[in-house]
């Protein structure tokens, strides 16, 4: 940089006094290390962030966020950083921490850092005004990796719990002969639909299924394109020869199944799954009778 | 290709055995059509197990097929339609609406003899 004739002196000068302020910001920093991390610990706890961890837990995170903090001004990297705050990510997400506590406590360290440097250079504007110049950048960019590192953590965990949820597949069962029910809980998805349509259709075939009980009483609600994928559902199994009773729709369901409009001629639904199965039994020609001996004594 | 038509007792019985062009399925519309009266037969079974696709055309044939032979006095049953097709069908809206379907041959079968005795 210094050979370039292009760098005017007193570009050269500002650049150079950015980093000897920076530099002197750190030392400030370090010095009142002790102070400053106990003024943040006490603003973290009267702001009531952090509920879900002890007084302790708080310092003792604080003092280690502190020391990445600074680290991360005087080295001007961020890798330490970024793997240190995804590191605590992992541990206090488990724990309920919300996003909005993890930027809170990181604008806190911001503010208490700023005022500490107000105090110092009080005197001096023009010194204060380049401080805040040299700190600032650096310090939202801090506080950027933070918060990223944190809300990426959180959709690794979400990422992962839905793959999980999706692993936990629903099964075709064989209650009789040519009789099966597939029991839906939880949100549906259109990926997950899709995998519903597969599984059934394709256990009709297996098992040679003359009836199908699609029970959906652990489903809360569903919107328009699952609900038509369903509806497609009962009208695939329809063509491999297969009738689908419906059971358990919500009052949501019903509603949305209404909304976007299914002929309802094609659609066969009763109130519950006993019901379902009833009727299953019903048009398989099975009749259920009470032993005789249960005759008897009534 | 030609689709071969067997009778069978009271039913005839379509094996559809590889992809057909529209001549060949305007062709099995015929054949079907005139034999199920010559054969005084009381019900067609048209198997698509081996068909892996079932274009526009495809389906529309097989919905015309039904309704001509139901004109014709006799019930037809469309059997083997495979899931993956079965589900692209509905995607794409041809449903068969009125068509009876069964999983295969002998379900097939057992659907139009049910229906033979309801009738007699």
């Amino acid at each position: 940089m210094s050979d370039k004739p292009s760098a005017t002196p007193i570009q050269r000068a500002s650049e150079e006094s950015a980093a000897g302020l920076l530099h002197e910001l750190v030392a400030h920093l370090r010095q009142n290390r002790t102070q400053l991390r106990e003024e943040w610990a006490n603003r973290i706890t009267e702001a009531q962030l952090l509920t879900a961890m002890t007084k302790e837990e708080i310092f003792a995170e604080a003092t280690s966020v502190y020391d990445n903090y600074v680290e991360a001004l005087a080295t001007g990297t961020f890798e330490a950083l970024q793997s240190y705050s995804r590191n605590l990510s992992e541990r206090i997400i488990p724990r309920g921490v919300e996003t909005h506590e993890v930027v809170g406590i990181v604008l806190l360290l911001r503010d208490v850092l700023a005022r500490s440097l107000f105090g110092k250079y009080r005197g001096d504007f023009t010194k204060l005004n380049r401080i805040l110049d040299a700190y600032e950048p650096a310090a939202n960019r801090i506080a950027n990796t933070v918060a990223v590192g944190f809300v990426q953590e959180r959709e690794r965990v979400i990422r992962q719990q839905q793959e999980a949820i999706r692993e936990l597949s629903t099964p075709v069962l064989q209650v009789r002969e040519r009789l099966l029910i597939l029991p839906i809980i939880g949100v549906i998805d259109p990926h997950r639909a899709r995998q519903l349509t597969e599984q059934l259709l394709q256990g009709i075939r297996m098992n040679r299924a003359k009836v199908v009980v699609i029970d959906i009483t652990g489903v809360a609600a569903m919107d328009a394109t699952v609900a038509n994928h369903l509806v497609q559902t009962v009208e695939a199994s329809r063509l491999l020869g297969a009738t689908v009773i419906v059971t358990g729709l919500s009052p949501e369901i019903a509603q949305t199944i209404v909304n976007i409009g299914v002929d309802l001629g094609k659609m066969n639904t009763v109130g519950d799954l006993q019901g379902g199965i009833e009727q299953a039994e019903r048009l398989l020609g099975y009749k259920v009778i009470p032993m005789p001996e249960q005759g008897q004594t009534n | 290709m030609e689709v071969p038509i067997l009778k069978q007792g009271r039913f005839l019985i379509a094996t559809i055995q590889a992809a057909l062009s529209d001549a060949d399925l305007q062709h099995l519309r015929r054949a079907l059509v005139e034999r199920v009266v010559r054969f005084r037969s009381r019900g067609v079974v048209v198997d698509v197990t081996a068909l892996d696709v079932m274009d526009s055309f495809a389906t529309r044939t097989l919905l015309d097929i039904t309704h001509m032979i139901r004109l014709r006095g006799a019930d037809t049953v469309i059997v083997g339609i495979q899931p993956e097709v079965a589900f692209a069908m509905v995607q794409l809206g041809l449903t068969l609406e009125g068509v009876s379907t069964a999983l295969d041959l002998e379900e097939g079968l057992a659907h139009l003899n049910q229906r033979a005795q309801e009738g007699a």
